[in-house]
């Protein structure tokens, strides 16, 4: 049965192939090298959910751009010429996330898969990848699963991972002076990542986490957990809660009157959407990691004018890291003059990149990690916003070398 | 010992939201004999108006704790009317299916028109700061969803057991066909009381505005601790739901403070042993139907 189906895909392929040879291909087609005449660049990602806003449909749009520009750049030297963006909606599930990456592999006819929000989501694609040995860069993903213990020869991680966060802002908040910590985090996987990698940096920076505390997740009411927190006089309190958790903790964090205490937040993982949509007022003074943040230079705000335009919306980085990494794709396929995965990949690997989302970028040949300068942001207080999405104010730099860390402590080992 | 005090009154604020929605859930369950899935999104429907109504009509949270509940009367009116009273007479099985997709279709909507990070909300500045007292600190905002959800509870208490539309909402529960037998027009208050019930939900929702996330998500887990809520305290008792929705809040927040990994699964504990002891709830009659 599954072989026949197999077969029956097979031949409805080669028949599009004739198909377009025959009838789409005129003069100086350039279809050879390319399955099916084309390139697909599939995103899968949250359509829907609570990370709808800061990836989803936007991030679709951002890979158009991507293609948009490819197009431009190339005209008519371009190794390809049809390039479809297909969108796909994982729902945050792992197992659909895994049935829905085969089948953009086998029957969607995907060279590359891209954006994959959620750590055990974007497992389950990279082993999909591994399998079928076509490409998969994620960008929303933060586990170092992905180019750690997991890591594979299809996968790349482009945008940021647990270790930058917390040594981000986990280091970069001990040293200015918080070193007592209690560490708030939802009780899984991202959760326990993210307290894992923020204790190695406060401890390494010379604080002490002097207590953890898990919560249910998904969970509303935060005040005893908080009280509970702050009843150990910590300098800082770290929360590793995101979306609409984050928010209920936020609000109620600043209810509690902690703040007053001098007891400084933290947040292990915040989404310039989350700042939009609970008002810079509740999350001033705020510090957190940004690997990219639309306003840091002129650069990026022009390519940030752009998708406003798009969208109607500023870009989360999380769009940035979409529009990089189909780019740096696309100019890897110009390169190879091929879609074949593993050409594709040598061209990547080792590769030094500069563009919008990537400064000092490098695409690490031995785990396949992007690593790339990142910031430390404080958000605004109200009377400092100068206009809309004006949230950020950039604390300092991290560098590439200081904020990912080095390929050799990675545990990946490329056997595939 | 502070921390103890500031665990219970904690506690009691979440305690509050159960309260006020459960009670909504009670009434509508003791006297449609509906079990309301919907309770959840009316309540987020109620956070979002608030938020709506501040950000395009600057109306603050005062003046929604006043309009939400009219709206979201009439709202209810309207659900009841078109859609809930057709299946009243089949399997009470028909409504909670029904209310159910109505839940999905609330909440897609609501997504739909104003994303998923959530809405922003601000308090009104007579309710920000907070009293210290003796050790434990209580947020100003606290105390008021504390005060304020007595008052209401207390007052539909008052309305049930010493007015003349309580006697008849009383008696419409407790035996409909005597009722009409008696001339009371049992039918003319169904729909009132399902409206009623949906804006309590919605009144909760205006209360967990300022410090709940907004979201269109933000009914789902609430409806599962409102069932334990009604559960608990008796389906269909309106002294049952509002005494369990404290109750529960308690538990929750002593969970949190004590064994933080089993604070909401203890919520669970206790409606699995509350079943256990007395099926019907603390406050349930006792198998009374014949």
């Amino acid at each position: 049965m599954e072989s026949k189906r197999k077969w029956a895909g097979a031949s409805a392929l080669t028949v599009t192939l004739l198909l377009s040879a025959c009838g789409g291909g005129g003069p100086g087609s350039s279809g050879g090298d390319f399955t099916g005449g084309k390139l697909v660049l599939a995103v899968l990602n949250d359509q829907s959910g609570v990370y709808k806003d800061a990836s989803g449909p936007n991030s679709v749009k951002a890979v158009k751009m991507a293609v948009a520009d490819y197009q431009k750049k190339y005209g008519d030297k371009a190794v390809v010429k049809k390039i479809e963006v297909t969108s796909t909606d994982h729902q945050n599930k792992p197992d659909i996330a895994n049935t829905k990456a085969g089948e953009l592999y086998e029957r969607g006819g995907a060279d590359v898969i891209l954006d994959v929000p959620t750590s055990s989501a974007a497992l389950a694609v990279a082993n999909q990848a591994k399998n079928h040995k076509k490409l998969f860069l994620d960008v929303s993903a933060a586990t170092t699963a992905l180019t750690g213990a997991q890591c594979n020869k299809y996968t790349f991680q482009w945008a940021y991972n647990t270790h930058l966060l917390a040594t981000g802002t986990g280091a970069t908040v001990t040293r200015n002076g918080g070193k007592k910590w209690t560490i708030i985090y939802p009780d899984y996987e991202f959760g326990q990542n993210m307290t894992k990698s923020f204790t190695a940096a406060v401890e390494k920076a010379g604080g002490t986490v002097q207590e953890t505390i898990p919560t249910p997740f998904p969970n509303e009411n935060f005040a005893t957990f908080l009280t509970k927190a702050g009843s150990g006089n910590p300098d800082v309190i770290g929360t590793m809660q995101a979306g609409g958790d984050l928010i209920n903790l936020v609000k109620q964090f600043n209810e509690s009157g902690l703040k007053d205490k001098g007891v400084e937040l933290a947040v292990g993982l915040m989404l310039i959407n989350d700042i939009h949509s609970l008002g810079v007022e509740q999350f001033a003074g705020t510090l957190f990691t940004d690997p990219w943040y639309w306003n840091m230079d002129a650069e990026a705000r022009a390519w940030a004018d752009r998708f406003l335009a798009e969208t109607g919306a500023r870009p989360s980085f999380e769009h940035a890291g979409n529009y990089s990494a189909a780019l740096q794709y696309l100019e890897a396929v110009q390169a190879a003059g091929t879609d074949d995965a593993d050409a594709v990949v040598a061209k990547l690997e080792g590769k030094k990149v500069n563009d919008v989302f990537l400064r000092n970028g490098e695409i690490r040949a031995q785990d396949h990690s992007v690593v790339h300068d990142a910031n430390l942001a404080r958000v605004k207080k109200p009377a400092d916003v100068k206009e809309d999405w004006d949230y950020e104010e950039i604390v300092t730099k991290i560098p590439a070398a200081e904020g990912f860390p080095p390929a050799e402590a990675s545990g990946c080992s490329m056997t595939s | 010992m502070s921390a103890v005090l500031q665990y219970a009154v904690q506690g009691l604020a979440a305690g509050s939201f159960y309260a006020l929605a459960a009670l909504g859930l009670a009434v509508i369950f003791g006297v449609l004999g509906v079990v309301n899935f919907a309770h959840g999104a009316f309540y987020m429907l109620g956070a979002v108006a608030a938020a709506v109504l501040l950000d395009t009509l600057d109306l603050t949270l005062w003046w929604s704790l006043l309009v939400v509940p009219v709206l979201m009367f009439g709202f209810g009116l309207v659900v009841e009317r078109l859609l809930v009273q057709w299946l009243l007479r089949l399997d009470p099985l028909y409504n909670l299916l029904l209310t159910f997709g109505l839940t999905l279709i609330l909440v897609e909507l609501v997504k739909q028109r104003y994303g998923v990070s959530g809405l922003p909300y601000q308090l009104p500045g007579g309710l920000q700061g907070r009293f210290d007292v003796a050790g434990v600190v209580l947020p100003r905002y606290q105390l008021f969803v504390l005060l304020f959800s007595v008052a209401v509870c207390a007052l539909v208490w008052l309305t049930m057991t010493r007015t003349r539309i309580g006697m008849i909402l009383r008696a419409a529960t407790e035996n409909p066909e005597l009722a009409r037998a008696l001339g009371i027009n049992v039918g003319r208050w169904v729909a009132p009381v399902f409206g009623f019930g949906v804006a309590l939900a919605g009144l909760a929702g205006v209360l967990a505005a300022p410090f709940r996330a907004i979201t269109a998500d933000m009914g789902n887990n609430f409806a599962i601790i409102l069932f334990a809520v009604v559960v608990i305290g008796g389906l269909g008792s309106i002294v049952g739901a509002v005494v369990a929705g404290f109750l529960v809040g308690l538990v929750e927040a002593f969970g949190q403070a004590y064994a933080p990994t089993f604070a909401q699964i203890l919520i669970f504990v206790l409606m699995a042993l509350v079943i256990l002891i007395r099926p019907a709830g603390l406050f349930g009659r006792q198998e009374a139907t014949t």
